[in-house]
């Protein structure tokens, strides 16, 4: 019998394979995201996380591979129907990436406006409601700049939520923040799944926060899946990459060191640049 | 030797490459263009911030250009005793050649570089790839009005740069050197033709709008997301619109004036 649509993870990503130039960035990669939950992507930063959200976005092309989100082929996706398919995704830059020349109010409405006809009172009930969601209704009228990055990242949250997506994308939402900026977003990622019923992806390397809010986790490093499972299950890992990247800690199978010749011979001159020039 | 050979070839490719972008950028933002028509409201600020903005350097760069070309065209032709054709000298030279491109080189350094610096800036901090995921296509929300914005504005800045030059060169002529007012502007108005003289040198700004703003913008869009990435596309916005505006004026001008 054939599996519902509604019964199928909302992304489902086979044998994905992407090189920047000569560098793996990943190598027969599988995923999958259910719907409705938050899943955590984790590594090591440079290790492509954001990268995937760009494959699953459309935004970059992988090079082999299959990456299904909501039934469409993604890679395959001709440029209209892309489109069609980003105004049911919301992402969140890690920046934030508001428009800097837009109010706090336009930057939310923006969306609405390029993509409905609706009557500019309704426009501006519903980015008050976005804006209320994330408890930022007061600051409409301030500008970009005049925004904390706490503060950006959650104006940035309401506009990604303007158009009601089935998904949203979280780059890096925790970083660099303080802890109360921090307990915001955390609690704002959580609510937000909960109360739209949106599927959530959230790319992080903040170990215990990410995972204090997610119902499944993915740990990823040199192109491949190291571990996975939901926090629990994966906090009693036997993979000793992946109990060092939970535990941060300094030395383990990621070494302190960048691979390098001997120090010893290294100091002492090797052959390229002695000491002390004769 | 071979390394050398492979570094040229390696240039020549990076730079046909870039060439080939540039054009389907081209292509892709002209489609944005007839939308840009419609919203007034984004297309007015542009042509304010490239081309409103950057009238007190034309207008004083016209002055004083003018007032330089009276001195010197004087001298010259005091000699023969043509001095009254001095403002014939000065509207023709205006008109045809130092109003369309000095006033486009004025505006590569004025606007050309503030729009590479302002759109690389938007990729930098991912405002491009954030309209992207909006489902907004930066070309034509952001890069078409903008593209639109030059070609409009240079024109009516190169006429005002010949117009304000004219003046400086009556004041310098007539004020300063004596020639007289009646032959300073009849003579002009008898030789200088306005479909053969004013209007091709119109058409000249309208041209060098095009590839300034186009210059800037691809610079601006295709820029290393990073400072010294902006740093260095708004340096070649100003170096390669200015050459392009003088290579082009010869080209032009050829087809013109021949």
């Amino acid at each position: 019998m054939k599996e519902a649509p509604g019964d199928q993870p909302l992304v489902r990503i086979r044998d994905l394979s992407f090189h920047y130039g000569e560098r793996v960035i990943f190598d027969h990669v599988d995923l999958e995201i259910p719907r409705g939950k938050v899943v955590a992507i984790m590594g090591p930063s440079g290790c492509g996380k954001t990268t995937l959200l760009r494959i699953i976005s459309g935004q970059i092309r992988p090079r082999s591979g299959s990456v299904v989100v909501d039934g469409l082929e993604v890679p395959s996706l001709s440029r209209a129907a892309l489109l069609a398919l980003r105004k049911r995704i919301g992402m969140l830059f890690q920046s934030g990436a508001l428009l800097t020349d837009l109010s706090v109010f336009d930057n939310v409405a923006f969306p609405l406006r390029e993509h409905t006809d609706l009557p500019q009172r309704l426009i501006r009930a519903l980015v008050l409601m976005k804006l209320e969601a994330v408890g930022l209704r007061g600051a409409r009228d301030l500008m970009p700049a005049a925004l904390s990055g706490g503060m950006a990242r959650r104006v940035a949250l309401a506009r990604a939520i303007a158009l009601d997506p089935m998904m949203i994308l979280y780059d890096e939402p925790f970083t660099g923040q303080d802890p109360i900026s921090l307990g915001v977003l955390l609690r704002l990622v959580r609510r937000m799944n909960e109360a739209l019923g949106v599927t959530s992806i959230v790319v992080s390397h903040d170990v215990a926060e990410t995972a204090s809010i997610s119902d499944y986790l993915y740990v990823i490093s040199g192109g491949r899946v190291m571990g996975q499972g939901t926090p629990q299950t994966l906090a009693e890992t036997r993979s000793e990459w992946v109990r060092q990247f939970l535990d941060g800690s300094p030395d383990g199978p990621v070494h302190f060191h960048y691979p390098a010749p001997d120090y010893a011979e290294d100091l002492h001159g090797g052959s390229a640049a002695p000491l002390v020039s004769t | 030797m071979i390394g050398a050979l492979r570094a040229l070839g390696r240039k020549a490719l990076g730079f046909c490459e870039r060439l080939g972008r540039a054009h389907v950028f081209l292509a892709y933002t002209l489609l944005g263009v007839p939308e840009s028509l419609y919203r007034v409201r984004p297309l007015f600020y542009q042509v304010y911030a490239v081309g409103v903005l950057s009238i007190v350097i034309t207008v004083v760069s016209g002055l004083f250009v003018g007032m330089v070309l009276a001195l010197q065209g004087y001298n010259t032709l005091v000699d023969f005793g043509a001095a009254n054709s001095l403002g014939i000298m000065v509207a023709l030279s205006l008109v045809r050649e130092i109003g369309p491109v000095v006033s486009a080189l004025l505006f590569a350094g004025r606007a050309g570089s503030a729009l590479t610096a302002e759109i690389g800036l938007m990729k930098t901090t991912e405002q491009l790839a954030a309209m992207e995921m909006m489902a907004v296509d930066p070309l034509r929300r952001v890069i078409a009005p903008r593209l639109l914005a030059g070609v409009l504005a240079l024109p009516l800045l190169a006429t005002i740069f010949s117009a304000v030059g004219v003046y400086g060169g009556y004041f310098v002529g007539v004020g300063l050197l004596g020639v007289d007012e009646g032959a300073f502007w009849s003579q002009m108005q008898t030789a200088v033709d306005f479909q053969n003289d004013v209007l091709n040198g119109v058409f000249k700004s309208v041209c060098f709008g095009a590839v300034v703003t186009w210059i800037a913008v691809f610079e601006g869009y295709d820029t290393l997301p990073t400072a010294a990435g902006i740093s260095r596309a708004t340096t070649r916005t100003v170096v390669n619109s200015s050459l392009a505006v003088l290579a082009l004026d010869f080209v032009l001008t050829a087809l013109m004036f021949d």
